[in-house]
């Protein structure tokens, strides 16, 4: 085995959001101060973590079956592919989500808004993606909730996605949005993502295509994990 | 070529979907078990919602991918090399593990034991990352390749968990004057 691992390639266009953004309260005792030190990549980052499928259960994906009820609110289907910066599928990846249900509220202690807990929604799914990178939950729309973090401040309606990519390097935790939230302007999390282009990139696509007609309506979105640096050429 | 995704904050509500299997932070299932405990802190006090994830080679080594490519290195049944934990009412976390054997670095040397680590936090928008050196190993720290690459020695030694009767421990300062060494991975 060659002694130098190829690494995979860093963010150079600055669609990840600073640490330090201080319309998000919070990152203002949590943004670390002092600059990061770059990490050239070793074996240690180009590997990570392996889930087989064998590890995830099929129903895992149907967040409204998993309970003895329905759970309620608008159904909807949320479905993409997971690729790479050079368009290549990622597959066998982890994908996990979790979200607050339609009336947004979080199935969670901590979560004190007054708005209805659904005994037949958690509001955590995964699933594996398969060989083309698609992963496909059914879901309810999350409900939109407010949070404190300023006067009158209102997450835009969200789910929380967690990937993991092929490598410790690759690791992602994002969220997915709606189109046309009108919660966008005022919500500082959203807007932490500074390049417009990347932060449309969080906003999930309607989905006639995946629609389940007198069932399901459906949003479409692709989740684009960092590309792997050049090979070198051998002398 | 399509664009990256950008990351976001895992929020307080996390553990709804990330910290669902109570044995999540067991690599290694037995009494002899190294014990690999900290706390979190951020600028006001212990951090209650942190997640901590961490990715490391086994006893030999070896890291189970297949970009591990050293066949002649053991891998043992069953150990995945990754675990989570969320941190508790304190602030804590433990894992149960092993310490990692030497891994290949830069130019064919090899680095010094280390577990990589992310922690992520309502308030950190991405992942901050670092590694977990070992106190028993200051010869072969003093030469490792990502070690020397921090200049200031206070800064070097956040790295490096401390020797307690009851295993290792490493405390994790995410702002302020202890603020641990984090990496741009």
């Amino acid at each position: 085995m060659s002694s130098e691992v190829v690494g995979y390639r860093r963010d150079g266009d600055g669609a990840h959001p600073p640490y330090l953004y201080p319309d998000y309260r919070a990152t203002r005792v949590r943004a670390p101060e002092r600059p990061l030190l770059l990490l050239r990549h070793t074996l240690s980052e180009v590997t990570g973590p392996v889930f087989g499928h064998d590890r995830v259960d099929a129903g895992e994906a149907d967040l409204t079956a998993q309970h003895e009820g329905e759970a309620l609110g608008e159904r909807i289907i949320v479905s993409g592919r997971v690729l790479d910066e050079d368009g290549r599928p990622v597959r066998d990846t982890l994908v996990e989500i979790w979200q607050a249900n339609a009336a947004g509220r979080y199935h969670h202690d901590v979560d004190r808004h007054p708005a209805p807990l659904d005994p037949n929604f958690t509001g955590a799914g995964r699933c594996i993606t398969d060989a083309e990178g698609r992963y496909r939950f059914v879901t309810v729309k999350p409900g939109a909730y407010p949070w404190k973090n300023h006067d009158n401040a209102w997450r835009a309606a969200h789910i929380h996605v967690s990937l993991f990519g092929p490598a410790f390097a690759t690791r992602l935790v994002t969220q997915m949005y709606f189109p046309g939230d009108p919660l966008f302007f005022q919500d500082p999390i959203f807007q932490s993502v500074r390049d417009p282009d990347a932060r449309e990139r969080m906003i999930s696509g309607f989905d006639l295509e995946t629609t389940v007609p007198e069932w399901a309506l459906a949003y479409r979105f692709d989740i684009v994990l960092r590309g792997r640096e050049a090979i070198p050429t051998e002398d | 070529m399509p664009g990256l995704t950008p990351s976001q904050t895992v929020g307080p509500f996390f553990a709804i979907g990330l910290d669902r299997d109570p044995r999540a932070n067991v690599l290694v299932d037995d009494p002899g078990a190294l014990r690999l405990a900290g706390t979190v802190f951020d600028a006001e006090g212990p951090v209650v919602d942190a997640l901590l994830e961490i990715w490391q080679a086994n006893g030999a080594g070896r890291y189970a991918h297949p970009e591990d490519e050293r066949s002649d290195l053991p891998l043992a049944d069953g150990f995945t090399g990754f675990g989570r934990c969320a941190t508790d009412a304190e602030g804590r976390y433990e894992f149960r593990t092993v310490k990692p054997g030497p891994v290949p670095g830069p130019g064919g040397r090899p680095q010094a034991p280390h577990i990589d680590v992310s922690v992520f936090a309502r308030g950190l928008l991405n992942r901050v990352v670092t590694r977990v050196y070992f106190p028993d190993e200051a010869e072969i720290n003093a030469a490792d390749p990502v070690l020397a690459t921090i200049e200031d020695p206070q800064r070097r030694s956040t790295l490096v968990a401390q020797a307690e009767d009851w295993g290792l421990r490493f405390d994790i300062h995410l702002q302020g004057e202890s603020e641990t060494a984090f990496f741009a991975v």
